[in-house]
C-alpha cells in the first residue's frame, strides 16, 4: 500500500515539478554581424549549441546592434517581447543592460566583459590569456627575426592581458621575441585591420597576432608569405600557408549552462571568469606550418594549464620600465589582472597613462 | 524626344507639402518590394514601426530622445544655412559641446546644484561655438572654403575625445575601460518615468521657437538672408560681412554643441566615444529638409526620431539584418531629397517633330 501511495504522490509530483522548471526564451544581442567569422560568430556557434538544448524553447538574435546609449532600445525591445535569458555580447552594452535589467527583474540578464553586476544582471567572461600564452609559445618558437607582431582593437584589459599573455608565452620559449603592438580603436573594421597588419610586416614581423573580429591581418600576413595566428575561431581558410593556429572560444559550454540554470530556476547573477579547464577558452587546432616538437611542448602546457599547475601570470614579471610587477614564485591575483593597464617588459608599444 | 528642366518661379503651398508626402509614399513602395522579398508583410512591418515609434508612451518617449540631439544640431546648421555658410561641422561641434560639459561635471570643482547644469550648458556653447568659429574666421579672414574645415575639424573633435577617454578622463574605478566616471546627480538631467527623455528636450524646444523669432521676425534675421543671398547688395548696405560670418558661425557650432551636453548629461551621464550615432551628419539634412526653418528643424527631427526607432522594430520583430535598416532609411532620404529638387524644379518632356529616316 505505502508503495502504491509513494509512486501516485510521486505521478502527481512530477508533473508539479515540470511545472516550476521554466521554458528558457533567450536573446543574445551582437555588436557585429553573425557572418564576421570572428567574436560575433564565435557567439552565434554557442547560441545555436543552446537552441539545440530540449528545454531552449527560442533562441533569437539581433545583430550589428551599435554600443552605446542606444543599445537599450534594442534590449529592452527584446525583453517586453518576452525573452527570459538576455545575454548581450560586447563591452559597450554594460550600462544600458543594467539600465534595462532594473525595469525587468524577473529576466536574466548576462553581459560579456564588462565589470558591474546586479540582482538579476551577471557578467561572464573567459581567460582566454591562458591560450594567448600558448600561442604566444608557437610563435616565439616559429619566428626568424624575433620580432612579432600584434593588431590589437582598443587598449583596454582585456586586450592587454591578451599581448602581455602571448609576450610572456613566446619569451618563455625564446628570450630574445619582442612584440610590436599597433592599436586600430576598433573591433570591426578589415579594412584598418588590415592596414595595421601590413605596417606591422614592414618593420620586420615575421609573426602576427591580432585582437580582432575579422580574419584581416591573416589575409595580410598570407599574402606576404609571413606566418599568422588567429583568434575567436579556427580560421585555417585565410591562410593556407602561414596560419599557424588561434585561440579560441566556445561560448556554448557557458550558454548551456546559463539555460540550464535559468530553466531549473537555480540561475544567480555572478561575475563568471572562466578558465581553460571549462573548455569556454582553448587552442585551436596546430596547422602543419607548426613543428612537431613545439605541438609537443604546446600540448604539455596546455595540460599544466588544465590540471591548474601552470598560471599564465607567474613572477617574475617586469614591466616596460623594467620595474617588477609580480615577484618570483608569485602569481598575478585576478583583481589585478582584471584592471591591467601595462606592458610587461619586451612589448612595443604605448598605452596612455590615467590621471592621477 | 527629350527632357527640359526649368526652375520652378513660385509653387503653391499645396505643392510644398504633398510633394514630400508623395514621394514618401513612393519611398515605402520601394522599401516594401524589398520587405516582400526579404520574406515579412510590408503592411505588418510599416504597421510595428508605426507602433514602436509612436504607439506607447516608451516608443514616442525614444522618438524624443532622438529627436533631441537632432534638433540642437539641426538648428545650429540651419542658422549657417540661412547665411549660405555651410557648417557640416555639428558632428564635432557636437563632441566639442559634450567636453565641455563633462569638464565642468567632472574636473571644474563646481558642486552648486544651482550652478551645474547652466555652466555645464555655457561651456559647451563656448567650446562648440569656438569649434565652429575656427571655420568662421578663416572664411571671413582668408575667404578658406568653410565646407573643408568644419568637415575636418570633426575629426579632430572625436579624435580630442577619444584621446581623453582613453586617457587622463578615463574613470579610475572603471578597471580602464575607456569612459570617464559617472556624472553627479546635480550634472544629470531629469528624466521621467521610467524612460529616457530627458528635460534637454524642453530646452530644444525652447531653443527651436526663440531662433523661429529671431531668424523670421526680426532685422537681425533678415539680414542673415541678405547676405546670404546677395552679399555684394549687403554690404552696400552697411552691413559688417566678416564679423557676422564669425558670430554666425560661432552661434551655429553653439546651438550643435548642446546636443553634445544633452547627450552626456540626459542619456549616457558620462563621457565616451560613440556618445552620437551621427547627428551631426544628419543635422545637415535635417536642415535641408526642414528648408531652413526652425519650426521645420522640429518637425524633421521628430520624423527623423520615428525612422530610428521604427528602423529598431524592423530588427526586434522580423530580424532583419542592420544593413536592411540602412537600405530602408537611405531610401526615405532618398526620395525627401529628390522630392526637393521636384519643387524647385519643373520637368517637361519636349516632344521633338519626327525627322524621315533616309533608308
Amino acid at each position: 500500500m505505502k508503495k502504491i501511495l509513494a509512486a501516485v504522490a510521486a505521478f502527481i509530483a512530477l508533473p508539479m515539478a515540470i511545472h516550476a522548471e521554466v521554458e528558457v526564451k533567450a536573446a543574445f544581442i551582437y555588436v557585429g554581424p553573425v557572418g564576421d567569422a570572428g567574436w560575433t560568430f564565435a557567439h552565434d556557434q554557442g547560441r545555436k549549441e543552446m537552441a539545440k538544448l530540449p528545454f531552449v524553447k527560442d533562441a533569437t538574435y539581433i545583430e550589428s546592434v551599435p554600443e552605446g546609449a542606444d543599445a537599450a532600445r534594442v534590449i529592452r525591445g527584446v525583453a517586453q517581447k518576452g525573452y527570459n535569458l538576455i545575454i548581450t555580447t560586447s563591452f559597450g552594452y554594460m550600462d544600458p543592460t543594467v539600465e534595462v535589467a532594473k525595469s525587468f527583474p524577473k529576466v536574466a540578464f548576462l553581459h560579456c566583459a564588462g565589470y558591474k553586476t546586479k540582482p538579476n544582471v551577471g557578467t561572464y567572461f573567459g581567460k582566454i590569456e591562458q591560450p594567448r600564452f600558448l600561442s604566444g609559445m608557437i610563435a616565439g618558437k616559429v619566428t626568424k627575426s624575433n620580432v612579432l607582431g600584434y593588431v590589437a582593437a582598443f587598449p583596454i584589459p582585456e586586450v592587454i592581458r591578451g599581448i602581455n599573455a602571448f609576450a610572456l608565452g613566446a619569451q618563455s620559449v625564446n628570450p630574445k621575441a619582442v612584440v610590436k603592438v599597433v592599436w586600430t580603436n576598433t573591433w570591426f573594421d578589415p579594412g584598418v585591420e588590415r592596414s595595421a597588419a601590413e605596417s606591422l610586416l614592414s618593420v620586420d614581423c615575421d609573426v602576427l597576432a591580432m585582437h580582432q573580429d575579422s580574419p584581416a591581418t591573416l589575409q595580410a600576413a598570407e599574402k606576404a608569405g609571413k606566418f599568422a595566428m588567429g583568434y575567436n575561431c579556427d580560421m585555417p581558410t585565410f591562410g593556407p600557408k602561414g596560419y599557424l593556429c588561434a585561440p579560441v572560444w566556445n561560448w556554448g559550454v557557458y550558454y548551456a549552462d546559463a539555460a540550464k540554470k535559468v530553466h531549473e530556476g537555480t540561475w544567480k547573477a555572478g561575475a563568471d571568469w572562466w578558465g581553460i579547464e571549462t573548455g569556454i577558452v582553448d587552442l585551436g587546432p596546430m596547422t602543419a606550418a607548426v613543428p612537431d616538437d613545439v605541438k609537443a611542448l604546446v600540448t604539455a602546457k596546455r595540460k599544466e594549464m588544465i590540471a591548474g599547475t601552470f598560471h599564465h601570470f607567474t613572477g617574475p614579471i617586469k614591466n616596460q620600465e623594467g620595474k617588477v610587477v609580480v615577484p618570483e614564485g608569485k602569481v598575478l591575483p585576478d583583481e589585478e589582472e582584471l584592471k591591467m593597464d601595462y606592458f610587461v617588459e619586451g612589448v612595443k608599444g604605448t598605452i596612455a597613462k590615467m590621471k592621477e | 524626344m527629350k527632357l527640359l528642366i526649368q526652375k520652378r518661379q513660385s509653387q503653391s503651398a499645396l505643392f510644398n507639402l504633398m510633394t514630400p508626402l508623395l514621394c514618401l509614399v513612393l519611398a515605402l513602395i520601394v522599401v516594401a518590394l524589398f520587405l516582400v522579398m526579404a520574406g515579412v508583410n510590408p503592411f505588418a512591418a510599416y504597421r510595428d514601426v508605426g507602433i514602436e515609434a509612436l504607439g506607447s508612451a516608451y516608443g514616442l518617449s525614444e522618438t524624443l530622445v532622438q529627436a533631441t540631439p537632432l534638433i540642437f544640431t539641426g538648428l545650429g546648421v540651419m542658422l549657417a544655412f540661412r547665411m549660405q555658410l555651410w557648417n557640416i561641422g555639428a558632428e564635432g561641434q557636437l563632441y566639442m559641446g559634450a567636453l565641455g560639459a563633462t569638464w565642468v561635471a567632472l574636473f571644474s570643482g563646481i558642486t552648486s546644484t544651482w550652478l551645474m547644469i547652466p555652466m555645464m550648458m555655457i561651456m559647451a556653447m563656448i567650446l562648440g561655438g569656438i569649434w565652429a568659429a575656427i571655420a568662421g574666421a578663416l572664411k571671413a579672414r582668408y575667404r578658406v572654403n568653410e565646407v573643408i574645415i568644419t568637415l575636418l575639424l570633426n575629426y579632430i573633435a572625436a579624435g580630442i575625445v577619444k584621446y581623453l577617454v582613453y586617457g587622463g578622463w578615463r574613470d579610475p574605478k572603471g578597471y580602464g575601460f575607456p569612459q570617464t566616471a559617472d556624472f553627479p546627480p546635480n550634472a544629470i538631467l531629469s528624466t521621467y518615468f521610467d524612460t529616457r527623455l530627458h528635460s534637454g528636450f524642453w530646452i530644444s524646444l525652447v531653443l527651436a521657437a526663440i531662433l523661429w523669432v529671431f531668424t523670421e521676425k526680426t532685422v537681425w534675421g533678415y539680414e542673415l538672408r541678405v547676405i546670404g543671398n546677395n552679399p555684394r547688395a549687403a554690404q552696400y548696405a552697411g552691413m559688417n560681412i566678416q564679423s557676422k560670418t564669425i558670430f554666425v558661425m560661432f552661434l551655429s557650432g553653439a546651438l550643435a554643441a548642446l546636443a553634445g551636453f544633452a547627450q552626456v548629461s540626459g542619456v549616457v551621464t558620462r563621457l565616451q566615444d560613440n556618445i552620437s550615432p551621427g547627428y551631426g551628419f544628419t543635422a545637415v539634412i535635417v536642415a535641408w529638409l526642414a528648408r531652413r526653418s526652425a519650426a521645420g528643424v522640429v518637425i524633421v527631427s521628430f520624423f527623423f526620431g520615428i525612422v530610428y526607432v521604427g528602423g529598431d522594430a524592423l530588427k526586434i520583430t522580423y530580424k532583419l539584418p542592420e544593413s536592411f535598416i540602412n537600405v530602408f532609411q537611405g531610401m526615405l532620404l532618398f526620395f525627401l531629397l529628390a522630392s526637393e529638387y521636384f519643387v524647385n524644379h519643373r520637368i517637361t518632356l519636349v516632344r521633338e517633330p519626327k525627322t524621315p529616316v533616309a533608308v
